[in-house]
């Protein structure tokens, strides 16, 4: 009896260090990739126009919606302590700080993210990943280093655009709806805003390409590696959703240490 | 005498409680087709993969030119997958590259080529496969015979020494299927290269094969020519063959 308890925590731990180390060397080759020649220019605007510019749509309806909401609840708080002028700072560091880079990722997840997760776990699959290996071509540098760059790339460009237009959603609910003086709005988010606060939010969004991109590509890789034994569809599905929600765990999990170490 | 360019020795592989190979010992001889043939989920498939790496057996050795495939050099494994193609049971095509695309990648990713010499080789392999005129295709767009000639055009535009088939005429007609042994006969013959095709798609195969292998129940039960197969005493190769050939008269 004891014994089976044993043999069953170790088989777990044995299975965890197993992905633990199966998933730093899937990020670690394909980082190391990127220094080789020749670079994959055609696969990585693909990408980047995939991961970035078709993102572009969501992130500015989110983006818009959460500024929004943030002006319509911050101005209801702050109208408590007579504070309302201060809404334009709450909404700026809200969202450059947070929830541009945490918001923007996880919308980039379940928009781009899932989509690499599938697309790769198919290749899987079909055994296309297994005819790259037969051609001599490297599947990590074919799959994982170009989709790598093109988030690092188009992260912070995204981040950046979820930033002012939830900007501008503040703006919208606070000064145009409810009334608080456009120049006092401005004026806030201007003073209030420093280059550290922004390089905060790019930082995070930087780490935050790499975490949900090697995850979501990693998900897909190993998608026939699953505790199910799922083969086929089934395996892609698996991995596609522990694709997104692990994704989004491990954003707001980095978002807290990075922060710590922020403040 | 040919050289014996692949040996198996005592290849063992299990997957969990699933013995597959229970000690294979196989000769493939440079320049020749070797079919091997057996009931499905024999592990013909595996025992093919073990050539190219994307398999590792348990036990046992697999010799290449007669050293070790796991204590070649990097250079040495490298040349000798180089000069390998495999083609996939299913194609293994990239649906979301084009036809000309498709055929070009093995060129593109591992070699500088010029984009003119790439055209060219790729539209000779084409020609030679009668699959021109569809360049900008996708492989969905495509019959079932159509995809295996691009396949096929993918495994021979490298211009290989090895070409492994996995099951070459898996879900075609008859008409087609007949189309691809002959294609593989005839390429065979121009270009020489060594083939190794998985099939149970008997006697058809036999019309293409060199040397006969029959893998059952994880081990080789017969290795010889199509004469020596059909004057095999063994119960199992006969129970193979006529089970085999009373279906087909079905």
């Amino acid at each position: 009896m004891i014994t089976g308890y044993i043999e069953a925590i170790g088989s777990i731990f044995t299975r965890f260090a197993g992905s633990v180390g199966r998933f730093f060397l899937f990020f670690v080759s394909g980082v190391n990739q990127i220094f080789s020649t020749p670079v994959q220019t055609g696969k990585i605007l693909d990408h980047i126009w995939f991961i970035g510019a078709k993102s572009v749509f969501v992130i500015l309806l989110t983006g818009l919606f959460t500024g929004m909401v943030l002006g319509l609840q911050g101005y209801y708080t702050l109208v408590t302590f007579g504070s309302e002028a201060a809404l334009g700072t709450a909404v700026s560091l809200t969202l450059i700080r947070e929830l541009g880079p945490v918001l923007g990722a996880i919308m980039v997840t379940a928009r781009a993210g899932s989509a690499m997760a599938a697309e790769i776990g198919v290749m899987r699959m079909s055994e296309q990943i297994d005819a790259l290996f037969t051609m001599q071509i490297d599947p990590v540098r074919f799959v994982f280093t170009p989709r790598l760059l093109a988030a690092v790339l188009s992260f912070p460009l995204l981040t950046a655009l979820f930033d002012m237009v939830g900007i501008f959603g503040g703006y919208l609910s606070g000064s145009l709806f409810l009334g608080i003086n456009e120049a006092v709005y401005m004026d806030r988010v201007i003073n209030s805003v420093k280059l550290i606060d922004i390089w905060g939010g790019f930082f995070k969004s930087l780490v935050f390409a790499v975490v949900v991109t090697t995850i979501c590509c990693y998900r897909g890789y190993y998608s026939h590696v699953n505790r199910q034994g799922a083969y086929g569809a089934k395996a892609v599905s698996l991995a596609t959703t522990s694709a997104v929600v692990q994704s989004c765990v491990c954003v707001l999990i980095c978002d807290y240490v990075i922060t710590s170490f922020l403040v | 005498m040919a050289a014996h360019f692949i040996q198996f020795q005592d290849i063992k592989k299990q997957f969990g409680a699933l013995e597959v190979l229970k000690g294979v010992n196989l000769s493939i001889t440079q320049g020749q087709v070797t079919v091997v043939i057996g009931k499905s989920g024999t592990g013909k498939s595996v025992l093919l993969k073990h050539i190219v790496g994307l398999i590792h057996q348990d036990s046992g050795q697999l010799l290449i030119q007669g050293e070790p495939l796991d204590r070649l050099s990097k250079e040495k494994l490298r040349r000798f997958k180089n000069k390998t193609s495999y083609m996939f049971q299913d194609n293994a095509l990239f649906d979301f590259l084009t036809v000309f695309d498709n055929i070009a990648l093995p060129l593109k990713e591992t070699s500088k080529i010029a984009d003119a010499v790439l055209q060219q080789k790729v539209h000779a392999r084409m020609t030679q496969l009668g699959i021109d005129g569809i360049d900008h295709k996708y492989p969905s767009e495509l019959s079932g015979g159509m995809r295996k000639r691009v396949a096929l055009a993918r495994a021979l535009v490298t211009d290989p020494e090895v070409i492994l088939f996995d099951e070459p005429t898996t879900g075609l007609d008859p008409i087609r299927k007949k189309d691809v042994h002959t294609m593989i006969k005839a390429y065979q013959k121009q270009f020489g290269f060594t083939a190794v095709i998985v099939s149970h798609d008997i006697p058809h195969i036999f019309d293409l094969a060199q040397h006969i292998a029959l893998l059952d129940d994880g081990i080789i039960i017969f290795e010889g020519s199509q004469q020596d197969l059909l004057r095999s005493e063994t119960p199992e190769v006969q129970a193979f063959i006529q089970g085999k050939t009373s279906m087909e008269h079905e």
